[in-house]
């Protein structure tokens, strides 16, 4: 009996971790578009006379105000919207009733989630690299670009590691959400042994949990090191 | 003909007006100091002249070339201001390095990328990465910090710091070399060899110019000295006259807060 139930949280794990990475992939490079716009200072009416309008920022309100939804709701809601929403609102539902339906369905909603978390630490991290390299950059001729990518990106990244670390464990925790959309991960799994009276697989679940977390708190430790050999 | 001429440049934050109607010129060869209180525009008159700041009005020639004129938006375009840019070189009070690099990366990363964009890069990439290389050690060896090419920021003092800083401006040979307060940020008894580098590039004839509370210093390593104040400059001459015999009371009165040596009196 222990091995079915393993070998089942296995196969459990292995939609979690599917999630997990898919949602990563997209949601990393997302989110630094999204902070790009949280602090885009784009001032259509600079000129105008009225305060309120001279000082209006559309990109960043937009922006801010999608983080805010995103972050303001919980992510079971967005589940349940996304995918069921488009089914109700123009009757045709566009994620399909497959598995592969309601796993395409969780990715952009997790997706979408974890973007607006992580424009919010890429922020502080851009924001937090002192004004003076990028003037140092200007000085010596770079481009934005180059100053960006040369000089700002590093230093950025070495300050979020803890920060992101934090954000991306909340994630492989998260991925027990997907299940109210019928998604089988590791809970889901271990919930179809309580129909044969058995508890224990439920709490079982715990432990691929903790390995997953585990490896990845090694992962960020050597990164840690990695981006020691500056300050 | 001047080098440089800065004609009635004129900069507000604000309400708040930091430069008013500065005209200067500086020769080739010359170190020019600019001294003054804090907040009498010094360090706002650098970053004018490295672009750092627009200024509303007045006019920047470089070689007897207009590269900057507030009136004419033109002048004013990034891309052409990014080149522009490259006439001056500026060290920052706080150096400014990037810590991610090593003293040589530092030095070599402005040069390498200038690089990439000309023919020489795409024809022969090896031999341009083995000349930056050794013009960048040469700029550390100048500096006194040949055995210290490979060591990143965190790892060298102050002086070291603000050394490479100075490695790192020179690198790209600029016009005019810009210090501002550059032995402000340092501990006493580093400032001395930052200062003897900078007296050194004086004696090779770089044009310099120096915002410095150093006042000793200034005497007797520039040629030309401006004294700010209120942004504007009050008194400006030799730099022997201003500091020793100043003929402006405002200018007397600062002074007078520094002893004879060049310290601060407090």
């Amino acid at each position: 009996m222990f091995w079915t139930v393993t070998r089942a949280l296995l196969e459990g794990t292995g939609t979690a971790a599917q999630l997990f990475f898919l949602t990563l992939l997209f949601s990393l490079p997302l989110g630094l578009v999204i902070s790009f716009g949280s602090i885009n200072k784009w001032r259509p009416f600079h000129r105008c006379r009225i305060g309120w309008l001279s000082r209006f920022q559309p990109v960043s309100l937009l922006v801010k105000s999608i983080v805010w939804i995103f972050r303001g709701t919980p992510l079971l809601l967005q589940l349940l919207i996304i995918y069921y929403g488009p089914g109700l609102i123009f009757d045709v539902n566009i994620w399909g009733s497959s598995t592969n339906g309601r796993m395409i369905a969780a990715v952009v909603a997790f997706v979408l989630n974890y973007a607006c978390y992580f424009s919010e630490i890429y922020r502080g991290g851009i924001e937090s690299v002192p004004r003076g390299q990028y003037e140092a950059g200007l000085v010596l001729g770079m481009t934005r670009r180059q100053i960006f990518f040369k000089v700002t990106l590093l230093q950025m990244v070495k300050r979020i590691v803890p920060p992101m670390s934090n954000e991306i464990i909340t994630l492989v925790k998260d991925t027990s959400l997907a299940r109210i959309i019928a998604v089988v991960e590791i809970i889901k799994q271990g919930e179809t042994f309580l129909r044969q009276g058995m508890i224990w697989p439920l709490f079982y679940t715990g432990v691929f949990y903790l390995v997953f977390v585990g490896a990845l708190t090694l992962l960020f430790n050597w990164i840690e090191k990695k981006l020691d050999y500056f300050r | 003909m001047s080098i440089l001429q800065v004609n009635q440049l004129q900069k507000s934050f604000g309400a708040t007006q930091v430069l008013q109607d500065i005209s200067f010129s500086l020769e080739k060869g010359q170190a020019l100091a600019i001294i003054g209180s804090s907040g009498s525009g010094k360090t706002t008159l650098l970053r004018c002249l490295n672009f750092l700041e627009i200024p509303d009005g007045g006019t920047i020639s470089v070689n007897g070339q207009c590269i900057f004129d507030a009136a004419d938006p033109t002048t004013q375009k990034e891309r052409e201001v990014r080149k522009k840019r490259l006439h001056f070189g500026l060290v920052f009070q706080s150096f400014n390095l990037f810590p991610q690099y090593t003293a040589l990366e530092n030095v070599t990363l402005a040069m390498t990328l200038l690089s990439k964009e000309t023919g020489a890069w795409k024809a022969n990439r090896k031999e341009e990465q083995e000349r930056i290389q050794q013009e960048g050690l040469q700029f550390l060896a100048s500096m006194g910090l040949a055995n210290r090419a490979g060591h990143y920021p965190h790892q060298l003092s102050g002086g070291q710091q603000q050394r490479v800083a100075i490695a790192r401006a020179l690198a790209l040979k600029p016009d005019i070399l810009c210090f501002d307060e550059p032995t402000s940020a340092l501990d006493p008894e580093l400032t001395g060899e930052v200062l003897r580098v900078i007296r050194d590039l004086a004696s090779r004839q770089t044009t310099m110019i120096i915002v410095t509370h150093e006042m000793a210093f200034a005497r007797d390593v520039a040629d030309e000295v401006v004294f700010m104040d209120g942004g504007v400059i009050v008194e400006q001459g030799p730099a022997r006259q201003v500091i020793e015999s100043p003929t402006h009371e405002r200018t007397r009165r600062f002074l007078s807060r520094y002893g004879a040596d060049g310290e601060e009196v407090t």
